[in-house]
């Protein structure tokens, strides 16, 4: 198992378009948080404690038949703009690129080769497993995590308490330590205002959402990450069954939402995501928040067939590779938020022309 | 439904309080919540440590169950905890037991596990790494008292272990 050097397009199979309900669930991922017995938690740990743990993860890695020939990233030793990536493709959360950039968290991201599981090492607990899937596939994905926990927890001594679970450093974590989520865009709901109610009945359900940057963050671009609220007190099938079920309801009043929409509205419509087209085909300068509210419209206008283009894949794509680090990777340097702003949209004009085709244009 | 502070507009927003170790949840409208300076858009940042500053101002004045010693095995002391919302260590879970039950039943609305029993292979090697821990919490505190001699007793036998693993 080695660092392969680049993170070109590395941990994005979640966002290739593809499976399940597409047009409205992006990806599903599901996680289990583990820890290490004898060890502090990472945030009571020294950097010794730190260092034995991913020395011993890393060999359980390295045993592991789903994780063969997987790579290895150590958080410390990567470039602080390769660190911003791992966030922008919500692989690592704000949190452990803080304790990282300290060079002391002994933190490490392993994906397998097909980037369909994945353990972060060193995060707020020890491990936290991962398995990632395109579209709306909780199930599938909670078997692949399922899969590889059975073959760490026989590798490593995880602890664990017969009343209370798996223990977590967060006691909101504790039990089962699963999180199961759902990136899903929601924009029928939002124009015909109805997100809301259906907002509050998923907390009335034990079910939780954030923004699509993750917790704290506001919600931008009608993408909503939906995921279950308690890890206690169930099991892990019945808290996965649960979020599938409401899900499943969600993209119900999703889908009936579009209908009305297009029944009552069909030129506002029309209009809305032709501009939202417009802007990002022409625009020289675009925040982040701005690209991620018009491709919602053009994410709208493609499931509706109002657009012709661009493809899903080339959305999804858009909406990691357009972010900050990711424009300044590109150019080789730290850009400066108006500077980016302006290599952001001539990235985006330049990705959407290349989807385009002669008869599209109107 | 409506809003729960003015009774007039639509509510939208779902605010969680603790007032006298009562939580409480209060749907408002954008204005009022506005004027509450909760934000439409943005989730609570970090809940989870502005329930526990909640509770510990409670618990403190009250029960004046606090300060509670830390944590024998990582030195996590109860405020820490209120602090950052995070345990140091497994052992925290069952130093701070009691206090931890009230506070994970009211998030998870239990307190017993029903999902995967976790066996590891082999007690021996439990009890190895229980060893373990005892002697690297040893080692820690002749460390910390600068008592070397016995520091480097500690540390071969903590090399004798792992290496016979
Ligand atoms: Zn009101
Ligand atoms: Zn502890």
């Amino acid at each position: 198992m080695e660092a392969r050097g680049s993170l070109d397009g590395r941990g994005m199979a979640w966002l290739s378009g593809g499976g399940e309900e597409s047009e409205i669930v992006l990806s599903t991922r599901v996680r289990l948080a583990r820890n290490l017995q004898g060890f502090p938690f990472p945030i009571r740990a020294g950097v010794e404690d730190s260092a034995r743990v991913l020395e011993r993860a890393r060999a359980a890695i390295e045993a592991a038949d789903s994780l063969a020939g997987a790579d290895i990233w150590t958080v410390d030793s990567m470039e602080a703009r390769d660190r911003d990536l791992l966030l922008e493709r919500h692989l690592v959360s704000r949190e452990l690129l803080e304790r990282a950039s300290e060079g002391l968290s002994h933190a490490a991201l392993v994906l397998s080769t097909d980037d369909a599981i994945g353990v972060m090492v060193n995060e707020e607990d020890h491990l936290r497993l991962q398995a990632f899937g395109a579209g709306f596939a909780l199930e599938d994905t909670w078997r692949r995590v399922d899969r590889l926990d059975e073959e760490l927890g026989a590798l490593l001594p995880f602890a664990f308490h017969h009343e209370l679970g798996y223990l977590t450093s967060c006691p909101t974590n504790v039990g089962t330590g699963l999180r199961a989520s759902v990136l899903i865009h929601l924009p029928g709901l939002v124009l015909t205002k109805e997100i809301n109610k259906v907002l509050e009945g998923i907390s009335q359900v034990g079910l939780t959402y954030r923004g699509f940057h993750g917790e704290g963050s506001e919600v931008v671009g009608n993408l909503f990450q939906i995921s279950n609220q308690t890890t206690l007190g169930k099991t892990e099938e019945d808290l996965v069954d649960h979020l599938a079920r409401v899900t499943g309801k969600v993209i119900e009043y999703e889908r009936s939402a579009r209908t009305v929409l297009l029944r009552e509205a069909p030129t506002v419509l029309e209009d809305k995501v032709w501009r939202a087209f417009g802007i990002l085909r022409t625009s020289r300068s675009l925040s982040t928040g701005e690209m991620l509210n018009l491709l919602s419209g053009l994410r709208l206008g493609v499931s509706l067939k109002l657009l012709p283009m661009p493809r899903v894949e080339t959305l999804n794509e858009i909406l990691v590779l357009g972010q900050t680090a990711h424009r300044s990777r590109e150019v080789g340097s730290t850009l400066d938020e108006s500077d980016a702003d302006v290599a952001r949209a001539a990235y985006v004009r330049e990705r959407l022309a290349e989807d385009e085709t002669p008869r599209d244009h109107e | 439904m409506n809003c729960d502070n003015c009774g007039e507009r639509q509510a939208e927003i779902q605010l969680t309080t603790i007032e006298d170790g009562e939580m409480s949840t209060l749907h408002l409208c954008s204005v009022c919540a506005s004027e509450k300076g909760v934000s439409a858009s943005a989730p609570a940042k970090a809940p989870l440590v502005d329930f526990l500053a909640q509770l510990g101002k409670g618990s403190e004045t009250e029960s004046g169950r606090l300060p509670m010693d830390p944590c024998p095995y990582c030195g996590t002391t109860a405020a820490d905890f209120r602090r950052t919302g995070r345990l140091g260590c497994a052992e925290c879970w069952v130093h701070f037991d009691e206090r931890l039950r009230g506070l994970v039943r009211r998030l998870q609305g239990s307190v017993q596990h029903v999902g995967k029993l976790y066996v590891h292979a082999g007690s021996e090697i439990g009890d190895r790494i229980g060893e373990l821990a005892a002697l690297r919490r040893r080692l820690q505190r002749a460390v910390d008292t600068e008592d070397f001699e016995a520091a480097a007793e500690f540390r071969d036998r903590i090399r004798e272990i792992e290496a016979s693993s």
